[in-house]
């Protein structure tokens, strides 16, 4: 199987902090998997290193065969690594299609492909249709609910048209309904064959979503595999219980 | 509207309004006019990086001054056509825009600010200590009484700062309406925001920083042959960093008419003071204004005609109405 993202080593420190401690961890192309540990324990941190939106002081990440140390995180999802933010950050000046248009202009004409102003424009509404903003498409973010602005920051990232998408806590704060509306849209996204790493702390969405789960804590990883048989690992069992 | 048709509109408008000041036969129209069309230029400049990107420069003086600081050392060494001189202060300022961008714009909010108001003060440090171009002493320009089927000089300057400040709204529509626009905005609003999009973010605000300055630089480039004798606290007045400022604030910073808008209204208001009460109330003009605006309009004035024109002001993104002419829309292509 092909490794989409290769991370060897990586360590983090802020001051004498150690966010990261010699993660490493590899994930292949078309897979799912769900990030967890408790607060403080780096994921964010591990995120942001990979996107390139801070730089690890050890170790490297490797995104399709690339060596990803210190490119800008620009480049990072020119490359094809999106990401959603833990909360949300749309473009609050920008209508909602104006949002789409952004990694249309700014991603995909920069790889090189060829579209006309009508397939940009097609893309931004397809794309807002399919999480459901379409009727809002010339509102402001300003207008959105809370689970609409996380279905925006999906399809922003999803604009991008990317190969690994890394879901940042996009289901925090939405009704038990709106989390399976989130889970729907990850899902379709994974089976169109992008990989998806979803970082979350609500455990019914992690485990009806992953096919593999990695646990941080402290900064550090403790476990890796089917999310049934991490769960019962006496170690994360303590992490999380105490 | 095309940006080409705006450029030809601008065009016919300049043009009548130089033929009115002809029309009325006193050169203090034209006097006047002059530090009308400077302002335009000036508060226009600025917005490219202030209002676009959201980036606070209180060094607009440094800039305009440095065109103006350039143009004397230019003429000491060889009395060159203003057309000229124009690109060279240009280039000169948008060199120090770019290095400017280089160094401070991992800073932001306040701290750029203040960087910006740093630069002001170090480069009237070094002019205040520069012999060649006048240091402390200041400089004096003899301007010509004539040039070619101009009557007097400053019609002639005039009619230069109007051209620059046509080209200069030209250039800011083009920006608002392009790609490059779309990039601004993202900066302006979110920048971590934008890069995880894909928007090379600081080579955007360099950009920004380049052109901003440039265009800051050749506003300048033609003072020292208005005013006739330059010294470095005219050039490098509060004046100018104040205006440029206040100006786009007033008429609304994420259009391109705002700081026309601001430039004629608080120019003409303080020319109309200059003659009427003293140029010592011009600062507080626009103190009092931007109070005003800040509490009634914080949008500008921009921001209020769309507030009342379309009563649902949530379809208005701001800079621009949703949607339209924006850059790979269907029927509204960025021209």
């Amino acid at each position: 199987m092909t490794q989409l993202l290769e991370i060897d080593n990586l360590g983090k420190r802020f001051v004498g902090f150690v966010a990261l401690d010699n993660i490493s961890l590899a994930v292949t192309a078309g897979e799912r998997v769900g990030l967890i540990g408790p607060n403080g324990s780096g994921k964010s941190t591990l995120v942001n290193c990979i996107c390139g939106t801070l730089r690890n002081d050890m170790g490297s990440v490797r995104f399709a065969g690339q060596l990803l140390d210190g490119s800008s995180a620009h480049q990072h999802t020119r490359r094809g690594l999106a990401r959603t933010f833990q909360l949300p950050r749309p473009f609050t000046s920008l209508s909602l299609l104006d949002n789409m248009r952004i990694p249309l202009l700014y991603t995909v004409a920069a790889r090189g492909t060829d579209s006309s102003g009508h397939d940009i424009e097609a893309r931004c509404v397809e794309l807002l249709r399919e999480v459901g903003l379409e009727a809002k498409a010339q509102r402001l973010p300003r207008d959105l609910t809370q689970v609409e602005m996380r279905k925006l920051e999906l399809a922003r990232a999803m604009a991008a048209e990317p190969k690994l998408l890394i879901a940042d806590e996009s289901m925090a704060g939405l009704t038990h309904s709106e989390i399976e509306d989130i889970l729907e849209l990850l899902v379709r996204l994974n089976e169109r064959g992008v990989t998806i790493i979803l970082i979350e702390h609500i455990m019914r969405a992690v485990m009806s979503f992953s096919r593999r789960l990695v646990v941080l804590v402290s900064g550090r990883k403790i476990a890796d595999g089917p999310p049934d048989e991490v769960m019962r690992d006496p170690e994360v069992e303590r992490a999380y219980l105490g | 509207m095309r940006s080409s048709l705006l450029f030809l509109i601008c065009l016919i408008v300049g043009g009548a309004v130089f033929a009115a000041a002809v029309a009325l036969g006193n050169d203090y129209y034209f006097f006047a006019g002059y530090v009308v069309l400077q302002y335009v230029v000036l508060s226009t400049a600025w917005n490219i990086l202030g209002g676009y990107c959201g980036y606070v420069n209180f060094g607009s003086a440094a800039f305009f001054a440095l065109g103006a600081y350039s143009t004397v050392a230019l003429h000491r060494l060889y009395p060159l056509p203003i057309p000229l001189l124009l690109v060279f202060g240009g280039v000169v300022s948008g060199v120090v825009g770019l290095g400017t961008g280089y160094l401070t714009l991992r800073l932001r909010g306040a701290f750029f600010a203040i960087a910006t108001l740093a630069l002001a003060v170090v480069l009237e440090t070094l002019i205040v200590n520069w012999d060649y171009v006048g240091g402390s002493r200041g400089a004096y320009i003899v301007r010509p009484e004539s040039i070619g089927p101009f009557g007097n000089y400053i019609e002639y300057l005039f009619l230069i700062m109007m051209l620059l400040a046509v080209g200069a709204i030209t250039v800011a529509r083009v920006i608002e309406r392009s790609r490059l626009g779309y990039g601004f905005a993202t900066i302006r609003d979110d920048e971590l925001a934008a890069e995880a999009s894909g928007v090379p973010t600081l080579r955007l605000k360099l950009i920004a920083t380049t052109m901003s300055g440039a265009l800051m630089g050749m506003a300048g480039a033609p003072f020292p042959y208005y005013i006739g004798y330059l010294q470095p606290s005219s050039a490098f007045g509060l004046d100018y960093a104040v205006n440029s400022i206040a100006m786009p604030l007033i008429g609304g910073t994420t259009s391109w008419v705002g700081p026309l808008i601001g430039a004629i209204l608080l120019g003409s208001l303080q020319q109309l003071a200059t003659v009427t009460i003293s140029s010592a109330v011009n600062l507080l003009i626009v103190g009092l204004l931007l109070v005003g605006f800040v509490i009634v309009a914080p949008n500008g004035i921009i921001g209020l005609v769309h507030k009342y024109l379309q009563r649902k002001p949530d379809d208005f993104v701001g800079r621009r109405r949703v949607g339209a002419d924006a850059p790979g829309r269907a029927s509204g292509r960025a021209r």
